[in-house]
């Protein structure tokens, strides 16, 4: 029976605690269970707390039994994620517990207080078992650059589940919660979500609010949710969007019940596809595409123009420049947001013989830092110093105008665009180590999108060679219920695909004892110690 | 656009107060100077009359009330000093034989 439950959807799991099926004890039990058992080879969790869950869905079941007894109403009244399980991506605080974003230079790091997001989890009733994996300081797209070693793959265990929230793409997929907070700068939600074959969004940027996120990039962040279809991740970005007076870029816009506005049926949901115009922009299919990505993308595309959309072949001519201006803008916002560890208030903290403050500086950084953020700071630092400001930082802010203008125009034209999420599937551990240029094109289908601030959303769209390809909805600013309507009625169309009745290949593997951790198999895999 | 020298890595790297090795500076000016040659493609683009986009939010002069709100636990706050004294973070002296 316990290992039922972590099989259901999110939006099941609050309807059989309502229905009284299973208590959120033994909802939270099943779970954390579950990461115990699975978590040494998949490596998807920095910490989790067994018994702080426990006892948060002890909680749950403390409001739960009443309202059963009171009836109906009372069990509507009851907040939306009761009892659920939601893994946090490890930049996420929670006052009172561990935050490191991956990394050495927040090790020990105690939150004093709570992100906005987490407020509202909590208010929502959410078990929160820890925190999950990621590349530090969420500047990866492979999660092979978190201090604490890498996060595997649940379809092939010796490769990359995509970054830099690998760890809650990982958990979701491997079945050990049902929910995760992701954070998405240049793609880090949707290209996990695409090579781990789940759900995952970018909403459109200031929807929801960063305040208590560790920043990277404060005008491309953006916090979302990732989950195994469509209706979850409705589910829990209702939760988590909305105004936050703490954060001056969250919008004052209304959060709509994003959930409830999806059919219930597949009938109704695929009808939705009717007359929608569809736009396919064809600098998305990048060189370095794998044909078999390639091919599903496409097979994709059919299926929703067999199901009445209208696709329109679209230009968006500054895609190709879209790689060289994030990887100025980001790391230049990065070098500003990463000057605050100095040892001075919190985290890593060296203090040399000599008391000079430049030399403690120098090593605290020096050392608590691992290379790929080292390399962002200097690229930042570089691109924002006198004399290189104009050419570099100014022309790429120049550059972004000019790639949020395409979009601007394809939206006079069509109501949203369908893409490539990532051009390959999850690669091999150490395939992309070797140039920092080669990880980077993971994400060319995905960061132009952070630079417009447009919502993105990644939905499975079936296998190539036995690996997750991911399907990439892009709209309107603010149209995440629309995207989730059109990924809904893909899901519906799909439905009977032999590909969703697939597991990931190695889900066996990550109960047997004689796996090894996801960190030796990383090494063995890159031939180094 | 110009090309980074080793003198310029360790320029950028003490504007960035990051303490490298000699491995580390010179793998870096390799790389960052491969990364640089990526941005070549930018002058491409005549960009003279484009206003710059900083953020796509497009809000402004963004208020609050000028009320007095609880902020958070000093306690809370002074416990994750590396070094304190009371109330105090203590850090080295930055003026005097040391300081600018």
């Amino acid at each position: 029976m316990t290992a039922d439950l972590t099989r259901l959807h999110a939006h099941q799991m609050a309807a059989g605690l309502r229905r009284g099926d299973f208590s959120a004890h033994d909802l939270a039990a099943a779970h954390l269970d579950r990461i115990e058992a699975t978590d040494k080879p998949l490596h998807a969790w920095v910490w989790w707390d067994r018994d702080a869950a426990l006892h948060k869905a002890d909680e749950a079941d403390d409001r739960l039994a009443p309202a059963r007894a009171d009836g109906p109403a009372a069990l509507a009244s009851l907040p939306a994620l009761l009892g659920v399980p939601v893994g946090l991506k490890d930049l996420v605080l929670t006052r009172g517990e561990r935050a490191t974003a991956g990394s050495r230079i927040l090790d020990g790091y105690i939150s004093p207080y709570d992100a906005h997001i987490s407020e509202r989890l909590k208010a929502a009733g959410a078990v929160l078992p820890g925190k999950t994996n990621m590349d530090e300081f969420a500047m990866g797209s492979s999660t092979e650059f978190s201090a604490w070693g890498p996060t595997a793959n649940p379809w092939d265990l010796e490769r990359v589940p995509g970054g830099s929230s690998g760890g809650s793409a990982a958990a979701v997929a491997a079945y050990q919660v049902p929910l995760s907070i992701g954070t998405d700068t240049g793609g880090s939600i949707r290209q996990p979500a695409a090579l781990t074959g789940i759900v995952g969004l970018k909403p459109t940027y200031g929807r929801v609010s960063r305040y208590g996120i560790v920043a990277f990039a404060s005008s491309l962040d953006q916090i979302g949710p990732l989950a195994r279809d469509v209706r979850d991740a409705a589910l829990l970005l209702a939760v988590i969007a909305g105004r936050d007076e703490r954060d001056s870029t969250s919008a004052p816009i209304d959060v709509p019940n994003y959930a409830a506005q999806l059919p219930l049926s597949d009938d109704e949901a695929a009808a939705r596809l009717r007359g929608v115009r569809l736009g396919l922009p064809r600098q998305y299919f990048v060189k370095g595409m794998e044909p078999g990505v390639e091919a599903r993308i496409r097979e994709a595309v059919a299926a929703l123009a067999q199901a009445g959309a209208e696709i329109v072949d679209i230009d968006l001519p500054h895609t190709d420049y879209g790689l060289a201006t994030y990887y100025i803008i980001a790391p230049a916002e990065a070098s500003a947001n990463l000057a605050r560890y100095d040892g001075v208030r919190y985290g890593r903290s060296v203090r040399l013989p000599g008391g000079d403050y430049i030399a403690d500086y120098l090593e605290t950084r020096g050392s608590g830092f691992g290379a790929e953020v080292k390399r962002r700071i200097m690229l930042g630092t570089y691109a924002l110093s006198a004399g290189y400001y104009d050419a570099y930082y100014l022309k790429a802010q120049k550059v972004r105008t000019l790639i949020k203008a395409d979009f601007d125009a394809a939206f006079e034209q069509v109501d949203a665009l369908v893409a490539p999420t990532s051009p390959t599937v999850a690669f091999k551990f150490g395939a992309r180590l070797a140039d920092p240029v080669a990880m980077y094109l993971s994400d060319a289908c995905t960061l132009p999108v952070n630079m417009a601030g447009l919502p993105g959303l990644s939905v499975p769209c079936g296998l190539s060679e036995g690996l997750p390809a991911g399907l990439q909805l892009i709209g309107r600013p603010w149209s995440e219920g629309r995207l989730f309507e059109l990924g809904r009625a893909y899901e519906a169309i799909t439905a009977d695909a032999g590909w969703r009745t697939v597991e990931p290949r190695d889900l066996s593997l990550l109960i047997d004892p004689t796996t090894p951790a996801a960190a030796d198999r990383a090494a063995t895999v890159r031939g180094a110690a | 656009m110009a090309t980074l020298s080793r003198k310029d890595v360790e320029h950028v790297a003490h504007l960035a107060r990051l303490g490298l090795s000699d491995d580390e500076l010179a793998r870096l000016e390799g790389q960052l100077n491969h990364i640089l040659d990526q941005y070549a493609v930018l002058t491409e683009l005549d960009t003279e009359h484009i206003a710059p986009t900083a953020q796509t939010i497009e809000l402004e002069n963004i208020l609050r009330d000028d009320v007095v709100k609880p902020g958070l636990a000093a306690e809370e706050i002074l416990a994750l000093a590396p070094e304190r004294a009371g109330p105090y973070f203590v850090v080295p002296p930055i003026l005097g034989e040391h300081g600018n």
